[in-house]
């Protein structure tokens, strides 16, 4: 099996060679349907996605803005469970070996889980790393020491909020990439320009070698292209939610649009990743 | 489990009570998580701040609060004498102002210019409206929309009082979305905003710090107690939702180990029919709103909506420190159903003249269940931790009254 920080270095060793940046889709898994969703995941690779993050639903997401709440609240309602996407993770990771999948969520769902059982179902599964917005360095022992023993990466956000004294407590035990998130707010609600990006994510290269990626407030080609020159990674979430909710049907169901509409965009984002690499 | 030493030394520096607590919190929120607690410390070691705060809940607020006998429900149930702690006669009808009383000059020492709260009741909100416009600070109110509908009173006070009021809509449209959303806003304004929380939850430090702001109910009441009978209670008695008002009477009485102690949980239509909000009779521990404590929850961990009558009550978590007392064994948590609070409510209306909150209407409904079995000498101390005007209308749809 492979370590899962294995596969995203390898992943970012390839782009680097070929000189740009990773385009990182966030999707919610189960939304708006299970069938739905696993086309939607399998269609991204050759969409332009370099690397997946898988987002697990849960009710109460507090850092999430309305786009990414009424996504998941769209996938429990049509019967998504953890064990469900760590089976869907798993039937992608069958025939795709090399992009790399991170979870990213709250908590809780892996604590009903169980953290142990979990970890094991989740390297079974394909799984690379984990982004968990409500575990941070305080409290490592519950969940990112275990997954770094499990051979999991354990993908740490990084904000505005975090200065110099605090970041290398942020940095300590991440790996795989670090996530910037680019302003100090809920996901989709607003946007950051690029300079100002560009010297956060210079002051977090300071002090680690991993790959940065940006994310939140990121929604066109031009904005990935903008952050994919300043930073190793764009992260893509919400314009993602957006696109699902905007080709359902009256009812919330999938239409013939669904999965076009997120791999349409896909393609458009990867281009606007590659603009900045001719560019750079 | 092993018994402690004593049970008010919680919580740990990693801010647990036992497992429950924590800090599980998004980044962006952590580094002021970090500076409230030393400004709390820096607080706590500060004479003069104990003294602002004592001069506002005596001169504003009108602590101290009675310790009331209650001779005709005491006559009615014909068992254990009843003394109600009287917190609803503090200015803004409820405990509520204590801690916002302690939150606000926190806030001020630590430069913040603006206030947030979630409500559930309304009381939490109209108590950080009150606070918020005494110190000149405006101020944010969130609420459910279910709950907007069914405390219109208190949506009006907070109107008066200056403060914005956002009706949430998502989920449950309850309190724990309030709290939610309130997150959500702290997040986006952690630079200038304080954010009030109005119980013993959330991540660490704020059940602590909601706990010392409130303990001054049982400190006071120890003393009441000691004045009028010449002795400790044998008995305490009170709602949870959150459980800040049963903290705070609780917490100064944890080590008279012969006392028993009662929190009472909304059981809404009924334990056994899952329409309710005891998260201890009826859920497991997990992680929500920044703490590990017990949660109603399915097996893929998604929170389930809680039931109550009771706005206040309304929440599927409860504070990790009563987590905490269930798992040591030091506190029983007991239930009452809505039904059994509102005969509660009437009752103590027609017999005392005091016209209960719905949720302390909770914890008398179980003082009615253990008094009558009780000697004449036990004595039962049951917090009055709010009054019940703001719930005239809810009870007259119950009771099938047009008002």
């Amino acid at each position: 099996m492979i370590d899962g920080r294995a596969r995203i270095e390898a992943r970012f060793a390839k782009l680097q060679a070929e000189g740009r940046a990773a385009l990182v889709t966030y999707v919610m898994s189960g939304d708006p349907d299970l069938e739905t969703s696993a086309r939607i995941m399998a269609g991204l690779p050759a969409a332009g996605a370099d690397i997946i993050e898988l987002g697990m639903a849960f009710t109460d997401p507090m850092a999430d803005g309305p786009s990414i709440q009424v996504a998941g609240l769209r996938a429990l309602k049509a019967g998504i469970t953890l064990a469900k996407t760590l089976a869907m993770a798993a039937d992608f990771r069958r025939q795709d070996t090399e992009t790399p999948i991170v979870l990213m969520g709250y908590y809780n769902p892996i604590h009903a889980f169980g953290v142990p059982e979990f970890l094991a179902a989740a390297r079974a599964a394909g799984i690379d790393g984990l982004i968990i917005v409500d575990l941070p360095p305080e409290e490592d022992a519950e969940l990112c020491l275990p997954a770094l023993a499990a051979g999991l990466s354990f993908i740490r956000l990084a904000t505005p909020t975090t200065d110099d004294n605090r970041l290398p407590a942020v940095l300590a035990n991440t790996s795989g990439f670090v996530y910037y998130v680019s302003y100090s707010g809920i996901t989709g609600a607003g946007s950051a320009d690029a300079d100002t990006v560009a010297s956060a994510v210079a002051r977090i290269r300071r002090q680690t070698d991993l790959p940065i990626a940006v994310g939140f407030g990121i929604r066109t080609p031009e904005q990935a292209r903008d952050m994919a020159a300043v930073a190793d990674g764009a992260v893509v979430g919400t314009a993602f939610t957006d696109a699902v909710r905007n080709s359902l049907d009256a009812d919330g169901k999938a239409t013939a649009a669904t999965v076009a509409a997120v791999l349409d965009l896909t393609q458009a984002l990867a281009a606007g990743v590659a603009a900045s690499a001719r560019e750079g | 489990m092993l018994k402690p030493n004593s049970y008010r030394t919680g919580p740990d520096m990693a801010g647990r009570f036992g497992s429950h607590g924590g800090r599980f919190a998004a980044e962006t929120l952590m580094p002021l998580i970090l500076e409230l607690e030393a400004a709390y410390r820096a607080a706590q070691a500060d004479p003069g701040f104990r003294d602002e705060l004592n001069y506002y809940l005596a001169q504003y607020a009108g602590r101290p609060s009675p310790l009331f006998f209650a001779e005709r429900l005491t006559a009615h149930f014909g068992g254990a004498k009843i003394y109600l702690k009287r917190d609803e006669l503090n200015h803004t009808g409820s405990h509520k102002i204590n801690n916002c009383l302690g939150q606000i000059l926190l806030a001020r020492r630590m430069g913040k210019t603006r206030i947030i709260a979630e409500t559930g009741a309304g009381q939490h909100g109209v108590a950080s409206a009150t606070v918020s416009a005494l110190f000149g600070l405006p101020c944010t109110v969130y609420m459910g929309e279910v709950d907007v509908q069914r405390q219109q009173p208190n949506v009006f006070r907070m109107k008066l009082l200056g403060a914005e009021v956002i009706p949430v809509s998502s989920g449950s449209r309850t309190l724990k979305d309030a709290l939610n959303e309130a997150m959500r806003d702290w997040v986006t304004n952690v630079n200038d905003t304080f954010y009030i929380i109005g119980t013993v939850a959330g991540p660490h430090p704020y059940p602590e710090l909601v706990r010392d702001f409130q303990s001054v109910i049982g400190e006071e009441a120890r003393q009441q107690m000691l004045l009028a009978e010449g002795r400790l209670p044998d008995t305490l008695v009170a709602c949870i939702g959150g459980g800040s008002n049963a903290m705070g009477l609780f917490h100064p009485f944890l080590d008279d180990e012969g006392i028993e102690i009662f929190g009472v949980e909304a059981a809404g239509d009924g334990i056994e029919t899952g329409r309710h909000a005891a998260s201890i009779t009826g859920g497991r521990p997990g992680v929500l709103h920044g703490n590990r404590t017990y949660l109603l929850q399915d097996d893929d961990g998604q929170i389930i909506e809680a039931h109550s009558i009771s706005a206040g009550l309304d929440y599927p978590g409860i504070g990790p420190e009563h987590a905490w007392l269930h798992d040591v064994g030091r506190v029983n948590y007991v239930s009452a159903t809505d039904a059994e609070a509102l005969a509660a409510f009437q009752l103590c209306s027609k017999l005392e003249g005091i016209i209960p909150a719905l949720e302390p209407a909770h914890a008398l409904a179980y003082v009615a269940k253990i008094a009558p079995d009780l000697p004449k000498d036990h004595i039962i101390v049951m917090n009055m931790c709010g009054r019940g005007d703001k719930d005239i209308f809810t009870v007259a749809g119950m009771l099938g009254v047009e008002v």
